[in-house]
């Protein structure tokens, strides 16, 4: 079970959905499928084809910047953030 | 029961709704302004499904990607979908949602990178029409400077079979077999920036729309020249003589009258793309486009240094119609008497990229 943090205008788009939840999974991709299931559509929102995660979200696994494969050991924290960019 | 008038607006920072008493569409302490929604995403078009009432809006964000937003209570709640809006692990990366189009019970979107789907379950999933990205000429295709995006779905009022589709800047581009092939439809229009200037495909489309009651009667505004097709896009006559400018993004049909039409013409792509002279003005003909009229009577007639873009022009269905129209710089302006004079009814917008109106009971 890893600690997952999600920024504000993710979880504005997901009723329910809280910026601190819990989530079970080997890898950042086995997370984002079980925080999917949970919230249908979740995992569109942060991947694109391939999948890889979008060119602005970036992950990060106990502070060490990670992608998909990145494997996560329970009691992690995990964060997923918005890139700065924008206007 | 009476009335409400919507005008939804897409900006660059979330869509708005304005809601207001018909009978004040042109006042400016008429107008409440709700937003912005779909949670600040840009959002390139904002219209109401006719046939359920439901609001959609098609857009896309930069770290979230492309999805249409649906409301089935005017706005109050909001879901998204991109589900199907993708070209495969192997394909482009979508971009963004440029266009929803409702078609009966279907719905199409208009995507970046440029392409065609269609939902039929209210816009929760999405089915790839592959026949479009099929055409031969795909491997040419080029962006404009707004993208590689499909902005404009028109479909044949009577023939199901039937639709066009506008590419920039690619061209337009029809169906007569319900999407399964296609055919470029750009004889006649110029692509000044090529090294021929009459290719097959390759021209910059802006916005096309089709005469009230007259399906095959098409206008288009182009990067270079506005024009009109008599044949289902065909061919196409140039309709430049009399309008300020050879480039502009919107055009609008009357919604009864096939041989009116009003555009809204910008300075030129190299000269800083406002309106001619820092003069904000409607242009209308009423002849197919054989002779112009500029619409200014109450706009801005000095120091307008604005931009209208493709979307941001648009009627109400009342008699006499209302004409709105909005800027890259968040004006919105309104005319109650089809065009014939104007007030500028919001203000302090984000960049306003479409505009359309629905009539509720309130």
């Amino acid at each position: 079970m890893a600690v997952v943090v999600l920024p504000r205008s993710l979880v504005v788009l997901f009723s329910g959905a809280d910026r601190r939840v819990t989530a079970d999974g080997t890898t950042v991709g086995e997370l984002i499928d079980a925080l999917d299931r949970r919230w249908p559509g979740l995992r569109d929102r942060l991947c694109d084809q391939g999948p890889t995660l979008r060119e602005f979200i970036n992950v990060y696994v106990d502070g060490q910047p990670a992608d998909l494969g990145s494997a996560v050991a329970p009691g992690c924290t995990v964060h997923i953030l918005p890139a700065v960019a924008g206007g | 029961m009476t009335e409400q008038l919507l005008i939804l607006i897409g900006t660059k920072k979330g869509a708005f709704i304005l809601a207001g008493d018909p009978a004040g569409r042109d006042r400016l302490d008429r107008w409440r302004l709700r937003g912005p929604l779909c949670a600040g995403w840009p959002i390139n078009h904002f219209r109401q499904d006719w046939a359920t009432g439901a609001l959609l809006a098609g857009g896309g964000s930069p770290f979230y990607g492309a999805a249409v937003w649906r409301s089935d209570d005017l706005g109050a709640n909001w879901t998204h979908s991109s589900e199907g809006l993708t070209y495969g692990d192997d394909g482009p990366a979508m971009r963004s949602v440029w266009h929803v189009e409702p078609v009966g019970n279907t719905l199409y979107a208009g995507v970046e990178p440029a392409g065609l789907f269609r939902s039929t379950d209210g816009g929760a999933s999405w089915e790839h029409v592959q026949g479009l990205r099929n055409h031969p000429s795909r491997s040419t295709w080029q962006p404009g400077n707004g993208g590689l995006i499909c902005h404009t779905i028109l479909a044949h009022p009577t023939d199901p079979a039937r639709m066009w589709v506008a590419i920039s800047a690619v061209g337009c581009f029809a169906t007569e077999d319900g999407g399964s092939t296609w055919e470029a439809r750009n004889r006649g229009v110029r692509a000044d920036f090529l090294p021929d200037p009459h290719p097959e495909t390759g021209q910059c489309v802006h916005k096309m729309v089709a005469a009230a009651g007259v399906p095959d009667r098409l206008f288009q505004q182009n990067h270079c020249g506005t024009y009109r097709s008599d044949d289902a896009g065909r061919t196409w006559i140039c309709l430049d003589e009399g309008l300020p400018s050879t480039f502009g993004f919107p055009i609008l049909g009357h919604p009864r009258d096939p041989d009116t039409v009003f555009t809204i013409p910008l300075n030129g792509d190299d000269r800083g793309r406002y309106v001619p002279e820092a003069r904000l003005a409607v242009w209308r003909t009423t002849d197919r486009g054989a002779h112009w009229t500029a619409l200014r009577n109450g706009l801005p007639d000095s120091d307008a240094y604005v931009g209208i873009l493709r979307e941001a022009m648009t009627n109400d269905d009342l008699d006499p119609f209302g004409l709105y129209f909005g800027t890259s710089t968040g004006q919105l302006f309104a005319s109650a008497d089809e065009g014939g004079s104007w007030r500028r009814i919001a203000d302090l917008l984000p960049p306003i990229t479409s505009l359309e109106t629905a009539l509720i009971d309130a």
